[in-house]
């Protein structure tokens, strides 16, 4: 699987590639570099954008309409953000690059296309505020044939192009020269047990501690609140399970034949049953830890485990950003005398 | 609740009743002790965690010398700056106590002065100074070994005459009961000089790790600082030895349940020189490390597995069937010290800072520092030197009951430590006077009285507080000994309102979850009752049970706290534990399915 001009491969690629494959490419490509195991996959590069949309700004002026834009109207953003997104949607792939993605595809799922991919958008803003448009930028699960992934991968690139995304834009005096995006293409996990973890706890910002969320089936029944996940606290370092809250849960998100997916009733015997072993928990901590050292810093994860194999893959990792951002007060200072420290417990409150 | 409470909740010391047919058993209680109308206005809670059934007179001493020590060493010693001395009193046979908190900012200035020049004297020089309490100790149980056996001849020995000894026997009984009594109140000084200061520096990197780690358990941090080789451990190492060397010498066969201890030892004896080789070993192990008895060290039923070696011998089956199947029955103690210091290791590299990284440094340096006493003190003063006392207490007994003072030996605890010295006044007098001792008329109806009133207080329960409850709970003592804080304060409050339930709290000794099938033991002989996977329940884990530690899923207990014995080889064997929970064994059904929460402290009835 060669690299090309409009393809990166997971393996070839790392974090230091983001202008490239975006934040998202980079991420899965990183993790896998790393030696963890994530579905295989493709990045349709920035490159692949930029070819695009040259093609399509010789058909008709995009970046300076925007650029011409004030962040104040919001009528005419949006009426320009409705039409350009229908010219993105619409227009077809040049043949290189259709060539190129068609190839990579083949050589992803073999010729017969037997596997469902996942699309989903990559951007390459490092703007933490930009993370505040992360549900609008799309993921389209179980995508079955090359003719739906060039779709949604225009889909993709269109969602650049939303109101919203273009007012904060327009905001922030962003120019429009620059602004591209990468698509992630990958092999879907047809998932017994899906859900995301954090590797610090969301209510304490405690980095001792992994929270794991987790249901039947496809991970965007968690990831969407449709269903009420099991919950489990585990000791990064002990391993301790402290905490387990088995919920109902009552439906599954799970690949529909013709592509996409569709909730279901959960089997009753199911319902009230713990959706992951502890095994599995200490298998979630092995790659909670291994990924978090890698990068440095407490991250958001998303995870599948595979139907069959029971083999657990990463999804998706990103920094966790909500107590990574608050300036803390160091715990304790060292003390010249050492013993001082008794004080605080010798000391009184008072 | 139909009696008075207090503003905020607790009934008021002067609405608790003396459980009617009980008053004169109350009466015996020394006059400093019982509750006046004075005592309405301050917080007292019941010490549970120590005094968990009704004490009967005799054992109130150990509240008397451990408070008399802890106030002394708190507020004269090391001149703790927020806190003096605990006060205490006793209705019922419980015993309610409460701090005497400093508040007063000048006073803490003056005192804090004062306590560094103290007590970081102590953390300079903890190695040297605590060789030398060991020194002590042994000392004090040496002396207390010493004393004479109690002897009341007819006609004094000829050769006191010829020596000019010019003392008569009767004299020794008093001489023997006082110093007795005084080792024990000496003992308990010993007891206290480190242990503030010890739980102080434990508690500051414990307060550090929950401020850093807010979802850390408490167990978590206790592994990073408990050592492996503390005495506590010890009994249970020895019964491990004692069981490979009866295989290695070929004399397994005579170790089988239900076989009484005494008919194993004379087995042994007649089989020749193996038994022989076997038994020498045992007496190695006996002394010192089979002083450990049953309990915490409170009661004087708790007996050593000295003076009952059914308990050890109870677990010699299981280790030896373990030896022959090829088990190590040896801990892995460099597995242990190198998990501890992944876990030392791996909570350091998850704090931010250098500075953190420092601090957490000292901080941890002190707790192991401090952590030996911690450990090692209960063998010698909670096992070794109570058991000497109350053996000594008992020889009283026997010789008392000789003289018809009151039916049995074990009476003798029924009589508060000032009786019982009015009663050896008694003896004396009558064996100087050739006359009878009045003890005989006196006593016995006395003793049956006492007698029934444990039991009767026994049947009853006794509010977990008493009085208005403080805003804050500020009072080291209170919060490292006892784990009183304010938020327990408002469970017990919450808990009252809402009797019943199907959960029962207690310390959370060592972590994990379990479901299972309850067994409630009440003694040892019905060990052979648990199966794989079963919850032990029980009044106390003790030591001999920890064989069995392997085969069951969890344990539960009514006494103990998070530094008990129990907990501390429970949290080493990765058993969920609850102790502490008060009435687990009563509350509990035998075969009911319950579940074990040891890492937040709750029990669940299925």
């Amino acid at each position: 699987m060669p690299a090309s001009e409009f393809i990166g491969w997971f393996a070839d690629i790392g974090l230091g590639d983001r202008a490239r494959v975006g934040g998202k490419g980079g991420s899965l490509g990183e993790l896998q570099r790393a030696g963890i195991a994530v579905p295989p996959g493709f990045v349709v590069l920035t490159t692949a954008f930029e070819r695009f949309l040259n093609g399509l700004e010789r058909k008709g002026p995009i970046r300076s309409l925007i650029d011409g834009l004030s962040a104040d109207d919001h009528a005419a953003v949006s009426a320009c953000c409705a039409q350009i997104r229908t010219r993105v949607t619409e227009e077809p792939l040049p043949t290189d690059l259709l060539d190129e993605v068609s190839s990579a595809y083949a050589a992803l799922c073999g010729d017969a296309g037997l596997d469902a991919v996942a699309v989903r958008s990559s951007a390459t803003t490092e703007d933490s505020a930009d993370l505040s448009f992360a549900g609008l930028q799309d993921t389209y699960l179980w995508v079955t044939s090359l003719s739906q992934i060039l779709h949604r991968i225009r889909t993709c690139w269109a969602s650049l192009y939303s109101t919203e995304s273009v007012i904060y834009r327009r905001k922030s005096r962003l120019p429009e020269e620059g602004v591209a995006m990468a698509v992630v293409v990958q092999k879907m996990v047809n998932a017994r047990t899906a859900g995301v973890m954090f590797t610090r706890s969301p209510m304490t910002g405690d980095r001792s501690v992994l929270t794991v969320e987790a249901a039947w089936g496809l991970g965007s029944s968690v990831v969407g609140g449709e269903v009420t996940p099991d919950r489990w606290v585990v000791g990064k370092i002990t391993g301790d399970i402290s905490v387990r809250e088995i919920s109902a849960k009552l439906i599954q998100h799970v690949p529909m034949p013709g592509g996409g997916i569709e909730a279901l009733p959960v089997a009753e015997t199911l319902r009230d049953t713990p959706s992951l072993s502890d095994e599995e928990l200490q298998g979630l901590r092995a790659i909670a830890r291994r990924v978090e050292k890698h990068y440095g810093r407490p991250q958001d994860i998303e995870w599948a485990v595979a139907h069959e194999t029971n083999e657990i893959l990463l999804l998706q990792s990103r920094p966790e950003t909500v107590w990574s951002g608050k300036a803390a007060e160091p715990v304790a200072r060292p003390a010249s005398d050492p013993h001082a420290h008794v004080m605080s417990v010798f000391g009184g409150k008072r | 609740m139909d009696r008075p409470v207090s503003s905020q909740g607790f009934p008021l010391p002067s609405s608790l009743r003396v459980v009617p047919g009980t008053e004169g058993a109350q009466a015996a209680y020394p006059y400093h002790t019982q509750f006046s109308d004075a005592d309405d206005g301050r917080f007292w809670f019941y010490n549970s965690m120590h005094f968990p059934e009704p004490m009967s007179a005799f054992d109130m001493v150990t509240a008397e010398a451990a408070y008399c020590a802890l106030g002394s060493a708190n507020t004269r010693v090391h001149c703790l700056p927020t806190t003096l001395g605990i006060d205490h009193r006793i209705i019922n046979g419980r015993v309610y106590i409460g701090g005497n908190a400093v508040t007063d900012p000048a006073e803490i200035a003056r005192r804090t002065e004062e306590f560094q020049k103290r007590a970081f004297y102590y953390y300079e020089n903890w190695e040297r100074l605590y060789a030398q309490w060991r020194e002590k100790m042994m000392t004090l149980i040496r002396d207390a070994q010493a004393l004479p056996k109690l002897d009341l001849p007819e006609f004094e020995p000829l050769a006191h005459v010829h020596a000019g000894r010019g003392v008569a026997s009767n004299h020794y009984l008093l001489d023997t009961y006082q110093k007795t009594l005084e080792g024990y109140f000496r003992m308990w000084h010993h007891h206290f000089e480190f242990l503030l200061l010890g739980y102080g520096a434990y508690l500051t990197f414990f307060g550090f790790c929950k401020k850093a780690f807010p979802e850390i358990t408490d167990q978590t941090i206790a592994r990073m600082v408990a050592g492996f080789d503390a005495e506590i451990f010890r009994p249970d190492d020895e019964l491990r030895r004692l069981a490979r060397c009866a295989v290695e010498l070929g004399v397994e066969s005579h170790f089988q349940q239900q076989v009484p201890a005494d008919d194993i030892i004379e087995s042994l004896r007649q089989s020749g020189e193996p038994g022989l080789e076997w038994l020498a070993q045992l007496e190695i192990s006996r002394d010192p490390w089979f002083n450990i008895n049953v309990g915490d060290g409170f009661y004087h039923h708790h007996r050593a597995w000295n003076d009952d070696l059914s308990m050890p011998f109870a677990c010699l089956p299981e280790y030896i069937r373990r030896v022959k199947s090829g088990e190590t029955l040896e801990r892995p103690i460099e597995r242990l010290q190198a998990e501890r210091r992944e876990l030392i290791d791996g909570y350091r590299d998850l704090l931010e800072t250098e500075d953190e990284r420092a601090a957490y440094d000292q901080m941890i340096a002190l707790a192991h520092r401090v952590f030996p006493y911690v450990e090692g003190h209960k063998f010698y003063c909670e096992h070794w030197y109570t058991n000497l006392f109350f053996n000594k207490i008992r020889e009283f007994g026997t010789l008392l009951s000789a003289h018809r003072f009151f039916p049995a030996a074990e009476d003798v605890f029924h009589l508060t430590h000032y009786e019982l010295e009015m009663a050896i006044i008694d003896l004396m007098t009558s064996w100087s006077n050739g006359s009878a001792p009045r003890g005989p008329q006196h006593w016995p109806k006395i003793v049956a009285e006492r007698r029934a009133a444990v039991a009767e207080w026994a049947r009853h329960t006794t509010p977990p507080a008493l009085g208005p409850v403080p805003d804050v709970i500020d009072d080291p003592a209170i919060v490292m000994l006892w784990g009183i804080t304010r938020e327990n304060l408002d469970a017990w409050l919450a808990a009252d309102d809402e009797p019943g339930g199907n959960e029962l709290r207690g310390f959370a000794a060592s972590s994990g979850v379990v479901e299972g099938t309850a067994r409630i033991i009440k003694s040892v002989d019905e060990i052979s009752r648990l199966k794989a996977g079963d919850i032990l329940v029980c009044q106390i884990t003790n030591p001999t049970w920890v064989p069995i530690f392997q085969t069951i899923a969890a344990t539960v207990s009514d006494i103990g706290g998070s530094m008990s014995h129990a907990a501390i080889v429970a949290r080493e064997y990765g058993l969920p534990a609850v102790v502490g929970t008060g009435n687990a064994t009563s509350r509990i059904k035998d075969g009911q399915r319950i579940r074990v929460d040891g890492g937040r402290g709750i029990v669940t009835l299925l």
